[in-house]
């Protein structure tokens, strides 16, 4: 088995918001299944805090970590909170990733901003990224 | 819970008269098989005895066994000093896409040397057409190296009707028999090779040892510098309770092969009925017929590999994939991917290679933990998800 911490197979054994949002107010999906991970976000967002979070993951026993703990972290925080999650942070969370899956943790966070992009879109809010990501 | 043990083809556990034979070896006599005495002599016979006993297994002389330490180095050996033994003929060599890292990466190795190299490609089902052989090779072609079956997939290779073809151009003919030896028969002179890689655990032996064997008369560059030690094509102080370990599981799986291939098949067999009628979507990788008797690969669509071994593992399974988040280069299986699978394929790939002490029982485990396993998975796979509402789509 890769080397996982603890923590990971937590999350991996009992994942954490799985599943669908039907009438969510935004959704983020990144990595692509070529690569072998892909995560979509759901969000709902009340007052401008994040009120609910689902996800669904392809991808391995990190990426179904990171998700679950990317949910977790961002459960209730505001909009501005939530986009402060950082993959260091994320991979700090989760008592550490290996080297070679640290990828995955980036995925996480930027599949939870991509959510929160595309519901401040819907609301006709103009998005800048730190990233650098063009918004469309 | 229920330990059951599918992962033969990464390595099978050793045979209990194997450790026997290789204990004094690692305790009394210790001696070095080079040295002039009677530590000496004992080594030295003990060595010469596995050499029969391994050439024995393929129909080989024992003066054309070359003991290494792997069937990785004996690959590359083959490719490697093969190849370049033959450099004044022509420098263009031939392999299969499919072939081992240990072939491939050598064939690139020279490839950066200054040969070319020309890849054959596999169909659907990672079958080598000999037509295909024949159309790569060349006048200059000084080395076609085919790998007997993939441990992968499973897949057998009409190796003697490729060797015949690499023979008509004079080339020398290698094959990676390391999923092969020991498991089915293997006999040089029937399958007309010229070289042939054979590693120990994979059937019942130590790790850390292998055999290539090469034909009389044909030449090799040494692997290893130094000592006179293999006719001084491969020196250094021979591994001798490695080698005596080697020798003895060839001359125990040389017995009762066929009871062995039966057992193995019915337990490939029971999976790869019982799988697809338990699971949607599920795809049988590697040749339907031509395979390994203790190889049932799939790849279950939707859904990632590392993800399911770790919940197998949980299970108590151990089982292989070739999906790109178990490798730690972070690629899919060359071996799918040549096969014409897509990467979202690849990365589903799970393999089962039951050994001789696995049962109905064990394999009836499998059947009852996998579903589960692959529908938790799938119910938190977006592709699922997608798939899931273009079939309701459809309806």
């Amino acid at each position: 088995m890769p080397v996982y911490s603890e923590k990971v197979m937590e999350h991996f054994m009992n994942p954490r918001n799985v599943g669908e949002i039907e009438d969510a107010d935004g959704i983020g999906e990144e990595g692509n299944p070529v690569c072998g991970d892909l995560m979509t976000f759901y969000i709902k967002v009340e007052d401008n805090r994040l009120s609910d979070i689902k996800f669904k993951t392809f991808g391995c026993g990190a990426a179904i970590a990171v998700s679950s703990i990317v949910s977790e972290m961002a459960m209730g925080k505001t909009l501005e909170e939530a986009r402060k999650i950082t993959p260091a942070l994320v991979a700090k969370e989760l008592e550490g990733l290996p080297k070679n899956k640290y990828h995955c943790s980036n995925l996480g966070a930027q599949a939870l901003n991509k959510a929160i992009d595309d519901h401040l879109k819907k609301q006709g809010v103009k998005v800048k990224t730190k990233r650098g990501r063009k918004d469309e | 819970m229920r330990k059951v043990y599918l992962d033969n083809a990464a390595t099978t556990p050793m045979l209990p008269e194997v450790l026997e034979a290789m204990l004094p070896y690692l305790k009394d006599s210790y001696g070095n098989p080079q040295s002039l005495h009677g530590w000496g002599d004992e080594a030295r016979e003990a060595i010469e005895d596995a050499r029969g006993k391994v050439a024995a297994l393929i129909g080989a002389q024992p003066e054309e066994i070359i003991f290494t330490s792997s069937g990785t180095e004996s690959n590359n050996f083959a490719v490697k000093g093969l190849a370049g033994a033959q450099q004044s003929k022509g420098r263009h060599i031939v392999v299969s896409a499919i072939e081992h890292f240990s072939v491939l990466h050598s064939a690139r190795t020279l490839e950066k040397q200054g040969f070319e190299l020309t890849l054959v490609p596999v169909d659907r089902y990672g079958l080598v057409n000999p037509e295909d052989v024949a159309r790569c090779i060349r006048k200059d072609t000084v080395l076609v190296s085919i790998m007997h079956a993939n441990s992968e997939v499973g897949t057998i290779q009409p190796i003697r009707e490729i060797a015949r073809l690499a023979k008509e151009v004079g080339a020398i003919f290698h094959t990676d028999a390391v999923a092969t030896a020991g498991t089915i028969p293997v006999d040089v002179s029937e399958l007309g090779v010229d070289a042939l890689s054979l590693a120990g655990n994979q059937f019942y032996g130590p790790k850390g040892v292998g055999a290539l064997w090469l034909k009389k008369g044909v030449r090799i560059i040494p692997y290893l510098e130094g000592g006179v030690q293999e006719g001084g094509r491969r020196a250094g102080t021979e591994n001798v309770p490695a080698i005596v370990g080697l020798g003895k599981a060839s001359e125990l799986v040389g017995k009762e092969t066929g009871p062995r291939i039966e057992h193995l098949s019915a337990l490939r067999d029971r999976l790869i009925e019982g799988l697809p009628s338990r699971i949607d979507r599920v795809i049988l990788t590697g040749h339907p017929t031509q395979r390994l008797p203790g190889n049932a690969s799939f790849c279950i669509e939707f859904i990632e590999g590392e993800s399911m071994l770790m919940l197998l593992n949980h299970q108590g399974v151990a089982a292989a994939s070739g999906s790109a988040c178990t490798s730690k280069a972070l690629k899919a299986s060359h071996v799918l991917l040549a096969m014409g699978f897509a990467h979202e394929i690849a990365h589903g790939s799970l393999l089962f290679s039951p050994g001789v002490w696995n049962t109905g029982e064990d394999i009836d485990h499998v059947l009852e933990v996998l579903p589960p396993i692959v529908d938790r998975l799938r119910q938190m796979s977006p592709l699922y998800a997608k798939f899931s509402k273009e079939q309701s789509g459809r309806r």
